[in-house]
């Protein structure tokens, strides 16, 4: 992070304080506004945004009590659903496209329509899935050039996520990039890079829509399998809903399981590179994968938020929230508070209690493949310890315009070989 | 100290000792007793510390409590009427011998 950015965040008066702004998290100096407001003012209001008035939740404890509070705190599309961004959950307003799916929604639908998909990512599911899983993995690894500079995040962070999904969703395998670019869109509002206006956001997801209702309409007229499309056009709980419901829910899986895997995996390759330390210590004791994957998975963040509407009125770390009131949970900045998680900044491979961290939220709305992802990442680092001695991050990483998806565009890349 | 039997989902027995006061999910974690992940720290915000306990302890016990226990428990992988989460289980000379069972893995 920037020493000027060091400057700004401590120098403008706490009130005009805006987080919010994605290009905090292009330039990465998001961290020293939030390290101000956790010591300042942890529960915080904004008054002006590009995304209205809101309240950010910056200090660990804070941010349990309102993930926990689902009854007060509602994720709700109605509401605007679980993004700063009311666009997103919208389309981009009336006219846009409004796509339901059961992280934003409530009890008892909420309840209802995860448990049709949870099974996929269950124990004994995951089991099943870990040998194709390590097979690809180690495909894309053996693939990668020695000694040469190559983009990490497109050869191997996308390349692994996406066939994984693919996986999941028995997807046609040559069209995988078809999904990484779905998700991307579905997180996307104009001006950020990604598309360049609502309409063409609308457009792709359409296109996104009329694949998946043929392969809905492939499924359901055969036998219930193990993937999830026939999981949802199989279970009581899914195979009415509507067909926004049904894209909604597609969405929300390829985004949960793309942008976020995805991130963590090139972001455990910068944490090592900048930690030599750390990387001789795994070298030495291989077993530390355990511990090192949620330590990777906390220290990225890769979602920086959840946001929630307020039902009623009550108070949170002193102040009085409003009935209808906007607030974002910063998980970024609650991985990084020195009250729950000694050394924050530090990445430390062998914590005790690692997988103490935000990540994944916690209540109802808790991530359902939290352990899909971590045994993704568990799996990538064994097979990257078999082949490699060390991988060489080359220059910055080119990070996301996004205050949500908190990851990378780039990463240039020198693998040596053990 | 009470003693407190783990039975994981192979059929292995993991015998402790535990303080009083301290948690059930506690008594695994800090003896590594395998199959308790208790990834929120003991506030049933996460569901990772799901026990299944033996039906001869439930009336001592108790079954699960409204609110985030019962919510929590709504998710887990094979809940039955004697899950309970293990962070929520207080020990106490009382739950001297009690057994309780581990589920495959936690979700």
């Amino acid at each position: 992070m920037t020493r000027t950015g060091t400057e700004t965040a401590y120098a403008i008066p706490l009130d005009k304080i805006d987080v919010s702004s994605p290009a905090l998290f292009k330039d990465d100096s998001a961290g020293t506004y939030f390290e101000r407001l956790r010591k300042e003012d942890p529960v915080h209001y904004c008054a002006e945004s590009a995304y209205g008035p809101y309240w950010s939740i910056t200090k660990y404890k804070d941010i349990m009590h309102v993930d926990t509070h689902h009854d007060i705190f509602s994720s709700a599309a109605g509401f605007g659903g679980i993004i700063i961004d009311d666009n997103i959950q919208k389309g981009g307003g009336e006219e846009g496209l409004d796509l339901p799916n059961f992280i934003a929604m409530d009890r008892p639908r909420h309840d209802e329509q995860r448990k049709a998909v949870s099974p996929i990512v269950a124990p004994g599911n995951l089991a099943l899935l870990e040998s194709t899983i390590r097979e690809r993995v180690g495909a894309v690894l053996d693939s990668l050039p020695i000694d040469e500079e190559f983009d990490w995040v497109d050869r191997v962070s996308i390349e692994i996520t996406t066939q994984m999904l693919a996986t999941l969703f028995d997807f046609p395998f040559e069209d995988r990039r078809k999904l990484t670019r779905w998700s991307d869109v579905t997180t996307a509002a104009p001006g950020g890079g990604v598309v360049d206006s609502w309409a063409q956001r609308k457009d792709e997801l359409m296109e996104c829509a009329q694949c998946f209702q043929t392969l809905w309409n492939e499924r359901v007229n055969e036998d219930p399998g193990n993937d999830l499309i026939s999981m949802l056009a199989h279970s009581p709980a899914t195979r009415n809903m509507t067909p926004e419901e049904y894209l909604g829910n597609v969405l929300l899986l390829i985004v949960g399981g793309n942008d976020t895997t995805r991130n963590s995996m090139t972001g455990g390759v910068l944490a090592l590179h900048q930690n030599p330390d750390q990387m001789a210590k795994l070298r030495a004791s291989p077993a530390l994968i355990e511990s090192m994957v949620p330590e990777i998975i906390r220290w990225q963040t890769p979602l920086a938020h959840m946001r929630r509407t307020a039902k009623e009125d009550s108070v949170v770390g002193g102040k009085t929230i409003r009935k209808g009131d906007k607030v974002v949970m910063w998980y970024f900045s609650g991985n990084r508070d020195d009250e729950v998680i000694d050394r924050p900044d530090a990445f430390i491979i062998d914590r005790p209690n690692p997988r103490q961290h935000l990540s994944f939220g916690f209540g109802i709305h808790r991530c359902v493949g939290n352990r899909l992802a971590e045994m993704q990442l568990r799996i990538l680092w064994e097979e990257i310890l078999k082949r490699f001695d060390r991988i060489e991050v080359i220059g910055e990483p080119e990070r996301v315009q996004s205050n949500f998806v908190r990851g990378y565009a780039k990463m240039m890349v020198r693998v040596h070989a053990r | 100290m009470p003693l407190v039997k783990f039975i994981t989902a192979q059929g292995d027995d993991h015998l402790v000792n535990v303080n009083a006061n301290s948690s059930v999910m506690e008594a695994a974690r800090d003896n590594g007793v395998p199959g308790i992940d208790g990834d929120c720290g003991g506030c049933a915000a996460c569901g990772t510390c799901h026990v299944h306990i033996d039906a001869a302890w439930i009336e001592k016990t108790g079954h699960a409590s409204d609110g985030s226990e019962s919510d929590m428990l709504e998710f887990v992988e094979g809940a039955d009427e004697y899950s309970r989460l293990a962070c929520q289980i207080s020990i106490t000379e009382e739950l001297d011998g009690l057994i309780v069972r581990l589920p495959l893995a936690q979700h």
